[in-house]
């Protein structure tokens, strides 16, 4: 049925006459169009740069709307899963919602898991999806799903456009939905009888967007804020706990600047990283489940914390009826829902980081010129003598020691992608073992140069998501840190790389096994390995890479690794998506790790030491 | 504690699904649940009974406005209210529990809008354990059927809630 409906409208012509009806006006003078240029022009007014995704029947007016432009460049993947995930890391990367175009039915799930990935890192993104005809919906079409249905729990919010003319209106609103607040991913289900070539409407496109029932947190409550700078300056064992809302809401600067200004330390959460410079004295690096020693025991024994853009997620606080017993908590977000969700805050404070930071910082200034003991000197040395004394004890430093001869440790692969890139690259990651050590060891100096799945955890987002960044940055250095489980699960791609001539570097840590699966089973389940290898039937990575028609390199001994790492960075290969597989050590775990049950100094340090007892085995 | 919730919303399609959705996917409780639109037809009003401490009362409200469509949201049992039910229950009412059935409805204030030679169709308002306590004074075996709306609140004095 939609075969025919779709072939009488090609016989009446997207052609000639078509193209001059769109410069046709009606009496106000708007230009009157079809819903499919309709939607291709209100993305280029919305300021899409890119579109990512894939064709299919409901999808194809909106496609031919693409050929008949140049403004905006559509992406053509190989999964629509990719496509989300592009997008989302071009958000992540640029601060700008990426848009995805998909068609119904399976076009539409297909690109589920990317949204729901996007929505638990709050990542402005405009999904439109195909729909089968209007007239069809609810009548188990071709291809039908209902993808507002579907959706509904992983986005910010969704609509179903059933006429031409509310596209204009629905993208604009769309687009401002995703973007402030708390920012998610917005879909917009198309049917396709509303793109119709042959239906002609009149363009609008709002500027401005006003809504009645939306209207979310800018500026934080003044006597609260008042309440914070205070608490602030009366801490004896304070701490900065950042996270991804302070990169989103564009706050690295001036939280660095306070966190400077007091000389307090900062710890960042593994969405956080980069938002307080990596590489400096104040940064305890990443706290939590796989945090530093230093980071999780500065946590437990504060007196006060001041989370930033972050949501006390289970990964971080380990038990929370155990949770940093002696802290008075400061809690800056701008999601309501956010703040005393898990932990409780004493001082509760909704609004834009950015805004609010900005505020505290002068009244941190104003306090501090009435009285500028504040501060306690003092007691912030002695502060500052004991986290020292934890990083000195217990240290990522602590955590590898290379043996001659013996299997590369994932750890140093992080550490010579460090060197070979200045530690200036994007990173994108994928999930499991690799995320955490890439996470821990390389010391990320800016805000949204660290791109991984935080929340979600989606396997398959390491290569699209450098693709994507790529895209944003032509000229940037991007590599992918994954692991050969992860890769394996969006690796199609390679194929859109060289389509694109996307010079990404993709590190991969293969450990023949899914390597975090595996060391949960050698920890909690007596090491019987259910499914989580596959040693035996692995491609060869190499001549894998190779066929897509791009540069493979194999490194099996520690003495290779640094030179093939600069070489795949070097300006030979400027041009080109390299891959370099790494044989690392597969029974290396990643530490420190929380004790399950515990509060946040309760740590594994290795396998055989704990924070609890030393030794524990 | 039982608490009334009421919320006004934009009156579009989907709303609802969203609104329902929240309570499945957060693991929260609906007890009763009614909506319908208001004077003004853009906006629904809808009025659902949840339980829960007060934090989690909280995060339903607070999750409850992050909803777009939702324009103002309130906790009724917080102040002064007037909670009403309505309740049609149809009773079997035969010989000599014709007329006691008659009086239990008269003492409750409810009006029969039903007869058959065989029994009677009651409609009843009220507080919801007004209902309840109908429903225990005639008894199990002479309820036919019970159709309840769910609880319906509006705050006393000069409190509203409007857009």
């Amino acid at each position: 049925m939609v075969g025919t409906s779709t072939d009488s409208k090609l016989e009446t012509g997207v052609t000639g006459k078509q193209a001059t009806k769109l410069h046709d006006a009606d009496a106000e003078g708007s230009e009157l169009m079809s819903g499919g240029d309709m939607l291709i022009r209100a993305l280029q007014d919305a300021g899409a740069e890119y579109i990512f995704g894939y064709p299919g029947g409901s999808a194809l007016h909106i496609y031919d709307a693409i050929f008949r432009q140049q403004k905006i460049e559509h992406i053509l993947v190989r999964h629509e899963q990719a496509a989300t995930h592009m997008a989302d890391a071009y958000a992540r990367a640029t601060g700008r919602p990426g848009v995805v175009l998909v068609t119904s039915g399976p076009g539409a799930t297909n690109a589920i898991t990317g949204i729901a990935t996007a929505y638990m890192d709050s990542i402005p993104m405009i999904v439109i999806s195909g729909q089968v005809p209007n007239a069809l919906i609810g009548t188990d079409a071709f291809q039908e799903t209902d993808m507002v249905g579907v959706s509904r729990p992983v986005v910010k919010h969704s609509f179903l456009v059933k006429r031409a003319e509310d596209i204009p209106e629905t993208i604009s609103k769309a687009f401002h939905i995703a973007t402030t607040g708390r920012p998610g991913p917005v879909v917009v289900d198309v049917p396709k009888d509303t793109t119709d070539p042959d239906l002609l409407a009149a363009y609008h496109f709002p500027a401005s967007i006003r809504m009645r029932s939306y209207n979310p947190a800018n500026k934080g409550n003044g006597r609260q804020i008042r309440k914070a700078a205070a608490a602030l300056l009366a801490a004896k064992r304070p701490i900065i706990y950042a996270g991804g809302g302070v990169i989103i809401g564009n706050g690295s600067e001036v939280l660095t600047a306070i966190a400077r200004e007091l000389n307090y330390p900062v710890t960042n959460t593994l969405m956080g990283l980069g938002c307080y410079p990596g590489d400096d004295r104040q940064f305890l690096g990443m706290l939590g489940m796989h945090g530093t020693y230093e980071a999780n025991m500065a946590m437990h024994h504060a007196d006060l914390i001041i989370a930033v853009g972050a949501r006390f997620d289970d990964r971080v606080t380990n038990n929370p009826t155990k949770f940093c017993p002696d802290a008075t908590v400061i809690h800056i977000d701008v999601d309501p829902a956010s703040i005393s969700k898990i932990i409780n805050a004493d001082i509760p404070i909704v609004g834009q980081v950015a805004t609010v930071l900005k505020d505290l910082e002068e009244i941190i200034g104003t306090l501090r010129a009435k009285n500028p003991d504040l501060p306690d000197a003092t007691a912030l040395t002695s502060w500052w003598q004991r986290i020292d004394e934890w990083r000195a004890a217990h240290g990522l430093d602590h955590q590898m020691q290379a043996e001659p001869g013996k299997p590369i440790l994932p750890q140093m692969v992080i550490q010579s992608l460090y060197r070979a890139t200045g530690g200036d690259a994007y990173i994108t990651s994928d999930v499991g073992q690799h995320q955490m050590f890439a996470a821990q060891y390389y010391k990320f100096r800016k805000p949204r140069r660290w791109i991984n799945s935080g929340g979600l955890g989606t396997m398959g987002f390491g290569l699209p998501a450098a693709m994507g960044v790529q895209f944003a940055f032509p000229e940037a250095t991007v590599a992918c840190v994954t692991g050969e489980g992860s890769f394996m699960m969006n690796m199609q791609e390679l194929s859109t790389c060289l389509q694109y001539g996307l010079p990404i570097k993709i590190v991969a840590l293969n450990n023949q096994a899914l390597g975090m699966v595996k060391q949960w089973q050698d920890m909690q389940y007596g090491g019987r390995h259910s499914h989580s290898t596959y040693s035996d039937s692995l491609p060869d990575f190499k001549t894998l890479t190779e066929a897509f028609g791009h540069v493979g390199f194999k490194v099996t001994d520690a003495a290779d690794l640094d030179a093939v790492m600069q070489e795949a960075f070097s300006e030979k290969y400027k041009n080109r998506t390299v891959f370099v597989d790494v044989w690392v050590d597969p029974h290396e775990h990643v530490y420190p790790m929380a004790i399950k049950g515990g509060s946040m100094q309760d740590m594994y340090l290795s396998k055989i030491t704990s924070s609890m007892q030393g030794d524990y085995m | 504690m039982r608490h009334i919730i009421a919320v006004l919303l934009e009156n579009e399609a989907g709303a609802l699904s969203r609104v329902v959705g929240l309570f499945a996917q957060r693991n929260y409780n609906i007890e009763t649940l009614t909506v319908a639109p208001t004077e003004d037809p853009t906006l629904s009003r809808l009025t659902l009974t949840t339980q829960g401490d007060d934090s989690k009362i909280e995060q339903i409200m607070k999750h409850l406005y992050k909803i777009i469509e939702v324009v103002k949201v309130i906790d009724l049992s917080d102040s002064e209210h007037v909670e009403r039910e309505l309740m049609l229950i149809k009773l079997r009412a035969e010989g000599s529990a014709r007329e006691e059935v008659k009086r239990t409805a008269d003492i409750f204030r409810g009006q029969i809008i039903d007869v058959t030679p065989t029994g009677y169709t009651v409609q009843l308002s009220g507080p919801s354990d007004k209902l309840d306590a109908f429903i225990r004074a005639v008894g199990k075996i002479s309820i036919v059927e019970v159709v309840r709306s769910g609880v319906s609140g509006i705050s006393r004095g000069d409190k509203v809630l409007t857009a």
